[in-house]
């Protein structure tokens, strides 16, 4: 609804659980649509007071600064870890998501993720993937595109050296414990209700008890690409798009083993 | 008097866990502390607490974390080489101001050393791993303590707000003793108000927990300066109020051994020993490594002819004795280089800490 408060007009009320403080990210980093999103679900959903959020170390995390949630801060890369002991710690009775980059969680905390995956764990993460590490200065990511310049790519990505950008959502996809994958963006209206679909069809998996499940959402980083916010963002269209396709991988009521083993 | 058992005192932790009402325990095997983490595996479930194998050592030490910014009492075990692993964790956890306690049955370094008996972690269990802080160690010398004192790590942990380290090793975890079942007494603790637990009962009022004072900590209305003379008052007030120790025959020592641990009780037959010899020996044994019972062996710097210290390494309490002697007197090593045997199976056995005590005599 729009309404007059002095000189400026209000063309959209903040959300419930969203801080009414100023975002401290970077002008055109699309963290901020994410962690608008992200408030606007819990709302939704009705979770604000029964949500623990875990932050990772990167500028995803600050959306503990504007999301009005429990926070506990994770060690670089162990947010899953921190996750479980938090879900576990209460019993499984409340709702836990981390937050996490390309290199907090494709990287440094690629087994943490794992690993709760592989248990099965009622955790949510939401996957910031801009392809770069932002925080420390643009450098490579587990998910930088092959040729893509970076700090410490400044040639490009070279595969022969530096190897192939990670698929998360698909990967995951590939585990039994795993109830809900998908990847989404932010570059349009349309992705923007997608990805809140998802967000939404994530926590959902939780509430409901099924497993784990995880959102990675593609998103902008203008300083780190070089490039002014509306550039930014066609090069996520044009490129990381192209290596990385939108979509559900997973989307699973129930998550069972392949075998069990019997014996007398 | 509560139930007795033989229990070894690798099942005596458990069993202190299970007595101090410690529900999450978080672990990953390693010799020789297997015992424990196959206890906890077994016992937790029945008892509708929680057990979860973790990934690594790593992994064990924030899932902990996690388990304790919850709120609850949570723990993990392990042995030297990946209580390496856990040491960027338990730094993190002095930053967040949250209870734990971690055990860590010795065994010999550096690397991967050897799978059995060592007392080489006195450092890095004292002095912690990057930043400013210090672990409580607590190091019992029997099974009986070993049960008692992980009673007293969960207590301290939670008055504290602080990982609580218990320092045992490869014999100690081995051994069996015959333990008297009891709860161990403590003051009354506050409530953990600022867990985060989901604000709903706090009218949304979030709870923040985290380990960047510089960067976080006004998040929480500190700065990085109040912050940190916060935490350090704290550890002047553990130093001022936690230190233990046990002694015997101080009054007319005129050597005093100082050894703690599975080695305390070897040093404590060689005291014996020398005593039943007519020899004026008295010992100190530490039960906090840190605090460290530094005013004490001052005290008695200027009053014996010298100290022994017994230690199954190539030489760490023995910096801390020296320190608190400020060089009033000699302070002299029985270590590594003096077990029986050159293997890993080697001991510092009572006769070479006797025939020590005869030289300086």
């Amino acid at each position: 609804m729009m309404t007059e408060t002095g000189s400026k007009k209000v063309l959209c009320e903040l959300p419930k659980s969203r801080l009414p403080v100023e975002s401290p990210l970077c002008p055109g980093c699309q963290h901020g649509v994410i962690g608008r999103i992200l408030s606007e679900v819990i709302d939704d959903l009705g979770i604000q007071g029964d949500t623990i959020c875990i932050a990772g170390v990167g500028c995803h995390a600050m959306m503990l600064f504007t999301t009005n949630v429990d926070f506990v801060q994770a060690l670089h890369g162990r947010a899953p870890s921190i996750g479980t002991g938090v879900k576990r710690g209460l019993n499984g009775k409340k709702i836990v998501f981390t937050v996490q980059g390309d290199g907090d969680l494709a990287s440094i905390g690629m087994g943490d993720m794992i690993h709760a995956a592989i248990r099965g764990e009622e955790l949510t993460i939401i996957f910031c993937n801009n392809s770069v590490y932002g925080t420390t200065g643009g450098q490579m990511a587990p998910t930088t595109l092959v040729g893509q310049p970076t700090a410490t790519t400044p040639n490009g990505r070279q595969y022969e050296t530096a190897g192939f950008p990670v698929h998360i959502a698909e990967l995951m996809a590939t585990f039994p414990g795993v109830a809900y994958s998908a990847r989404c963006a932010v570059n349009s209206l349309g992705e923007y209700a997608k990805t809140k679909k998802a967000l939404k069809a994530a926590f959902q998996k939780q509430i409901d008890g099924v497993g784990f499940s995880i959102v990675e959402i593609l998103s902008a980083c203008p300083p780190a690409l070089k490039r002014n916010p509306v550039k930014a963002v066609q090069w996520i269209q044009e490129h990381m798009m192209a290596e990385f396709p939108l979509g559900e991988f997973k989307n699973v009521d129930e998550i069972r083993p392949a075998y069990t083993l019997k014996e007398s | 008097m509560g139930k007795k058992i033989l229990l070894s005192g690798n099942e005596a932790i458990g069993y202190g866990a299970i007595y101090a009402e410690c529900t999450h325990y978080f672990g990953y095997p390693i010799t020789p502390q297997n015992e424990v983490i196959e206890f906890f595996a077994r016992e937790f479930p029945k008892i509708g607490r929680s057990f979860l194998q973790a990934d690594s050592e790593v992994s064990s030490i924030n899932l902990v974390a996690g388990a304790a910014a919850a709120g609850v009492r949570a723990m993990t075990t392990t042995s030297s080489t990946a209580f390496s692993l856990m040491q960027e964790g338990l730094s993190a956890m002095a930053a967040m101001e949250v209870p734990c306690v971690v055990v860590d049955v010795q065994r010999g370094g550096p690397g991967a050393g050897s799978t059995q008996h060592a007392q080489m972690d006195y450092f890095i269990a004292t002095r912690g791993s990057h930043g400013d802080y210090f672990n409580i160690v607590l190091a019992p010398f029997s099974v009986q303590e070993t049960f008692e004192v992980i009673q007293l790590a969960f207590h301290l942990a939670d008055k504290y707000r602080h990982p609580v380290i218990v320092l045992t090793d490869g014999i100690l975890g081995q051994m069996e003793e015959s333990v008297d079942l009891k709860t161990v007494e403590f003051e009354p603790l506050p409530e953990k108000d600022w867990a985060a637990t989901g604000s709903a009962e706090r009218g949304l009022k979030r709870n923040f927990v985290h380990n960047s004072p510089g960067i976080l900590g006004f998040m929480t209305g500190d700065t990085y300066r109040s912050n940190m003379e916060r935490c350090y008052d704290r550890y002047n007030k553990i130093k001022a109020s936690e230190v233990l120790y046990q002694t015997k025959d101080l009054d007319d020592a005129e050597i005093i051994l100082v050894s703690y641990g599975s080695t305390a009780r070897v040093t404590a037959r060689a005291q014996s020993e020398a005593r039943a010899e007519g020899l004026k020996v008295g010992m100190i044994r530490p039960i906090t490594l840190w605090p460290f019972p530094r005013d004490l062996i001052r005290e008695y710097a200027e009053k014996v002819k010298g100290f022994i210290v017994v230690e199954d390494t190539m030489g760490q309490m023995v910096e801390d004795v020296k320190c608190a002697v400020a060089e009033k007197t000699e302070v002299h090593l029985v270590g590594f280089l003096d077990r029986h045997l050159p293997t890993s199976t080697g001991m510092i056995l009572p006769d070479t800490v006797l025939s020590r005590v005869k030289a300086l005599v």
